[in-house]
């Protein structure tokens, strides 16, 4: 398939439109919604840009961490066991590694649905 | 020149409200009217719409000049002496709220730390989601919960957003629809929530103070003692509600309940709950 535009021109030229044409114009709820409809076209941008490397660096951490207990390759899959773990109790927050895991992992995906959260400036000072 | 009056109505047959723990607007009359009684700041409720009015739910209430939008009050010079002033003040309001003896008037569901750990982890668990934070989280706080306090009346929502501020700090207590019988700590911890510091997360108390002078002011006003320690436990389960709620909200969307932009994107705001959860439990890990 071809790619011009790539899907990311694409969403920037439909934010474009939002951000300069159709705010604007838009009043009360709808104008509301245009800014969170901008909001989510940003999104969108970041998620394509970091989605595949996130998800290696995630399923890496994660096979480290589960070890030759690991049940398969696929994120979810190993997502699912690790929940498990926790559950059971064989995981608690006195797991360095664990913790370390599951810190990185909300970074990245807060790095892509709210920078500018504040919980964010907090855990990349530590 | 007469006063003018805010009506707080809900349409005839109109939609349930998102919180299926909401009171009704007469139980909301009802408590607004022992608050004042009990010396809180809260508008006057002047009448209660009745069946026989036939326009539903409701009543009418004074209105109180200030500003609720929380990144204004954080932010703007105006409040500046309502930000020093509001964490004794929101103490007071508070041990106030929390001394009203209901009788059985309004009847209120009681609803302890534990209750809503369920609660919400249930709601979680219908979700079909994994993010394994969440369920830390859960386990963490059902190993590490509290014993309960005597049972008090509790706003439910009491943070920025949901009080009236005007320069000289805390105008009105506002949005009683969440009330319930509970725990104390559960309010004064709902403010620290970093999900209501609005971005000044420096600052525990709603993002414009610290807890230490609300426990002072509030066990100063008759409410028990209670240290910033105490709060801790709270404060987490806050951030995994207010992550499930996100959570619920985006589900309104996934269903095609709701089809609106802004319901999916909440869905995107579960994350901000789970840095903070991790945040908290690396304290406690180290503690």
């Amino acid at each position: 398939m071809h790619d011009q535009p790539s899907v990311s021109e694409l969403v920037q030229a439909v934010k474009n439109f939002v951000d300069e044409t159709a705010m604007p114009q838009l009043e009360g709820r709808a104008g509301f919604h245009a800014r969170v409809a901008s909001n989510v076209l940003a999104t969108i941008l970041r998620d394509l840009e970091a989605r595949t490397d996130n998800d290696e660096q995630e399923k890496t951490r994660l096979l480290r961490l589960l070890k030759n207990e690991a049940v398969s390759e696929d994120l979810s899959e190993l997502n699912s066991q690790l929940q498990e773990k926790i559950r059971s109790g064989d995981f608690g927050i006195d797991s360095v590694p664990l913790m370390e895991h599951l810190k990185k992992t909300a970074i990245a995906q807060l790095k892509v649905d709210q920078p500018n959260y504040s919980a964010l400036a907090t855990a990349l000072k530590e | 020149m007469p006063a003018t009056l805010i009506l707080r109505r809900a349409p005839q047959g109109g939609e349930k409200s998102f919180d299926s723990a909401a009171i009704g607007l007469p139980n909301e009359a009802r408590l607004i009217r022992k608050a004042e009684a009990a010396g809180v700041p809260v508008p006057r409720v002047v009448r209660v719409l009745e069946d026989s009015d036939d326009v539903g739910e409701g009543f009418f209430m004074t209105q109180i000049m200030g500003e609720t939008i929380a990144r204004r009050i954080l932010r703007n010079d105006e409040f500046a002496a309502a930000r020093d002033a509001l964490p004794e003040q929101c103490g007071k309001a508070l041990a106030g709220i929390h001394s009203i003896q209901l009788a059985g008037d309004p009847e209120l569901k009681e609803s302890s730390g534990l209750d809503q750990l369920s609660y919400y982890e249930d709601i979680y668990k219908s979700t079909g989601g994994c993010r394994p934070i969440f369920d830390l989280a859960m386990v963490w706080l059902r190993e590490n919960a509290p014993a309960p306090l005597e049972p008090v009346l509790v706003h439910g929502d009491f943070r920025l957003g949901n009080i009236m501020v005007d320069e000289a700090g805390l105008a009105a207590v506002l949005d009683w629809e969440l009330c319930h019988l509970g725990d104390p700590r559960e309010d004064i911890a709902w403010m620290c929530t970093n999900s209501w510091r609005f971005g000044h997360t420096d600052k525990r108390l709603g993002g414009f103070g610290d807890v230490e002078p609300l426990l002072t002011a509030y066990e100063r006003a008759g409410g028990q003692r209670l240290t910033a320690r105490d709060i801790d436990w709270w404060e987490i389960l806050g951030s995994m509600k207010w992550g499930v709620m996100c959570m619920l909200m985006y589900e309104s969307f996934r269903s095609g309940a709701d089809p609106s932009v802004e319901r999916a994107a909440i869905g995107r705001r579960v994350s901000e709950t789970e840095l903070d959860l991790i945040n908290l439990l690396e304290e406690q890990s180290h503690a």
